[in-house]
């Protein structure tokens, strides 16, 4: 264009027009403002982390390390340990995600290949990504009074038939690690769907189209490019689907049976940390509460230790550019 | 259509299109190309945007399946097959006719991974190792690559991708090798490689070319089919196939005019 080679016609053009004070202030304070409720929040986190601390110190003082490994839990004479909660979170935990990952990851590629047109795994997708929304003591009343009835039969046959099995060597009941990890593995179903999903989605297409254009079937292509290449993101989702399981309360405290045992068979109730604390809180006494405090910190080291394993294997994975 | 003025033995038809349309639902993006593409030598598309030269390439090798509604009418042939039977599987088409692409498009694997990834799904018997080397070095890149094949391939520079994705093609052992402007997303030196490689890679294989670049054409191709596009009655645009002929004619002596418009740049 011509235009770009004239010079400005006047001074006026050229010079570039004073800042106004009021322009700079505002400009400073928005930067301040965002900078503030940034702080803010990791200021309450560390805040949280510190007054959790500081009432169970007593808790911490007088059982140490020693509160991980026992499994006495004795409010009469203020005797405590966590080992069967930490078993029980645990093994629910695990049980949650071997049933929701091969499910949760096969819905993913379901959906975001084109196996069906979009006017019909768009609504299956919302309808997935709905079912987080039911809040957790819906899902527990739900376990209740729908899922125990339905399992019995089912448990029942996997006790006389599978029995020899230690994990299902006891006569079923109706609360027990294996309801709680079944219905956990509901919960975080979606987390697992919709992340996954959302990460096969956006893989670029140019990957699809070089693996099918050198002869790989659509199996091939999903398993040996797709799937590597959403590494990090499918990962991201389980660990992310971990700690919500681990943490989960309101259900877990309306399953498990909150049986303060530790027992292989995963017919039997047992407890997990956030049950046992969700459980006891309302009664507890100073000590136990300082107990029960310490149990909380137990659970949060442990999401956090899987928060940042996610972190470190998104890091190690994440290999395509996007 | 073949012209006396090169006169060489005729030689062999590799793909033959009879009178094809493609189409996207019902909208006709090409319409009614008859051309043959001859064995052992590079056939170039050129023709302005829009003009359907890409979509033809990819109906060569059923990529044109991955695109929902799309679907050929006419015939296209594969030494005498129709490519669009009933009994023809698309996955056995792709690994006869390789493709390279626009954008290099290495997975996010190692140099090796990338090289033998065909092999691996073909379920190749032979020696991976042995596979790698040769197609490394077809496709002029073993020499900058062989201390470094566990490397992740996005590693590479663009035009060593490029390469990397031509000897990944390769490596299948493909009988026609389709490029869809390969040489658009990189700087001129890197596209001297490939064009050099091109001229090495015509020995043993096929090759179909479009490009925008026409100078391209003229450096690497023996034959030229210029497409050109034209408004239908609906509003759409559709390609049709102008001209077809050794490059040297399309270039220096064109039947039509809007080919003679086109080549020498007053296109419009």
């Amino acid at each position: 264009m011509a235009a770009t080679s004239t010079p400005p016609e006047s001074p006026e053009v050229a010079m570039i027009r004073v800042r106004r004070n009021l322009r700079y202030y505002l400009d400073q304070g928005f930067y301040y403002l965002t900078m503030a409720f940034a702080l803010a929040i990791a200021i309450t986190l560390v805040w949280i982390v510190i007054q959790i601390g500081l009432t169970a110190i007593p808790a911490i003082t007088q059982f140490g390390l020693g509160f991980l490994t026992s499994t006495t839990w004795d409010p009469v004479q203020n005797i405590y340990g966590i080992l069967p909660q930490i078993y029980g979170t645990l093994v629910s935990a695990i049980i949650a995600l071997v049933v929701a990952v091969p499910l949760g990851l096969g819905i993913a590629i379901f959906l975001s290949e084109d196996f069906l047109p979009t006017y019909v795994t768009t609504p299956i997708a919302f309808a997935i990504e709905l079912l987080a929304a039911i809040p957790s003591v819906v899902i527990g009343l739900w376990g209740i009074f729908i899922l125990i009835p339905f399992l019995r039969p089912f448990y029942t046959f996997v006790h006389r038939y599978l029995g020899w099995i230690p994990l299902f060597g006891t006569e079923p009941r109706g609360n027990s690690l294996l309801t709680l990890g079944l219905v956990l593995a509901f919960m975080i179903l979606p987390l697992i769907t919709s992340i996954s999903r959302q990460t096969l989605v956006s893989l670029p297409p140019y990957l699809r189209q070089g693996a099918m254009a050198l002869g790989a079937t659509r199996w091939e292509t999903i398993l040996r490019v797709l799937i590597p290449a959403g590494f990090s993101g499918i990962v991201g989702s389980i660990m992310l689907a971990l700690g919500r399981a681990m943490g989960e309360t309101m259900a877990a405290a309306m399953l498990v049976g909150n049986s303060n045992r530790i027992n292989i068979s995963l017919l039997e109730p047992g407890s997990t940390i956030a049950s046992l604390i969700a459980s006891q809180f309302g009664e507890a006494g100073r000590d136990q509460v300082a107990a029960l405090l310490y149990a909380g910190l137990v659970l949060m080291i442990l999401s956090l230790i899987v928060n940042i394993l996610a972190e470190i294997i998104i890091k190690k994975f994440q290999n395509v550019e996007r | 259509m073949i012209m006396t003025r090169n006169p060489q033995p005729t030689p062999k038809v590799v793909l033959q299109v009879q009178n094809a349309s493609i189409f996207y639902g019902s909208f006709r993006a090409v319409r009614d190309v008859t051309m043959d593409i001859y064995a052992n030598e590079v056939t170039a598309l050129i023709g302005p945007s829009g003009c359907g030269k890409s979509t033809l390439l990819r109906c060569f090798n059923r990529m044109n399946d991955l695109v929902p509604g799309a679907r050929v009418e006419g015939k296209i042939t594969y030494h005498g097959k129709d490519l669009y039977a009933r009994d023809v599987d698309p996955v056995e088409v792709r690994r006869r006719i390789g493709m390279v692409f626009q954008k290099p498009n290495p997975f996010p694997k190692s140099i090796y991974d990338n090289v033998v990834f065909g092999a691996r799904v073909n379920k190749y018997k032979g020696d991976f190792d042995e596979l790698l080397e040769t197609s490394l070095r077809q496709a002029a890149l073993w020499d900058e690559v062989k201390d470094k094949l566990q490397e992740s391939g996005l590693s590479l520079s663009g035009g060593q991708q490029q390469r990397l994705c031509i000897a990944r093609a390769i490596a299948t052992k493909p009988d026609v090798i389709l490029m869809d402007e390969p040489c658009s997303a990189l700087d001129p030196i890197s596209t001297l490689k490939i064009e050099e490689l091109i001229h090495e890679l015509k020995q043993n294989y096929t090759i179909v070319i479009v490009t925008h670049n026409m100078q391209q054409a003229t450096r690497v191709s023996d034959r030229t089919a210029f497409f050109n596009a034209e408004a239908t009655e609906q509003g759409n645009r559709v390609g049709y196939l102008v001209e077809y002929d050794h490059t040297s004619v399309i270039f220096n002596n064109p039947k039509q005019k809007a080919t003679m418009d086109y080549v020498s740049g007053r296109f419009g």
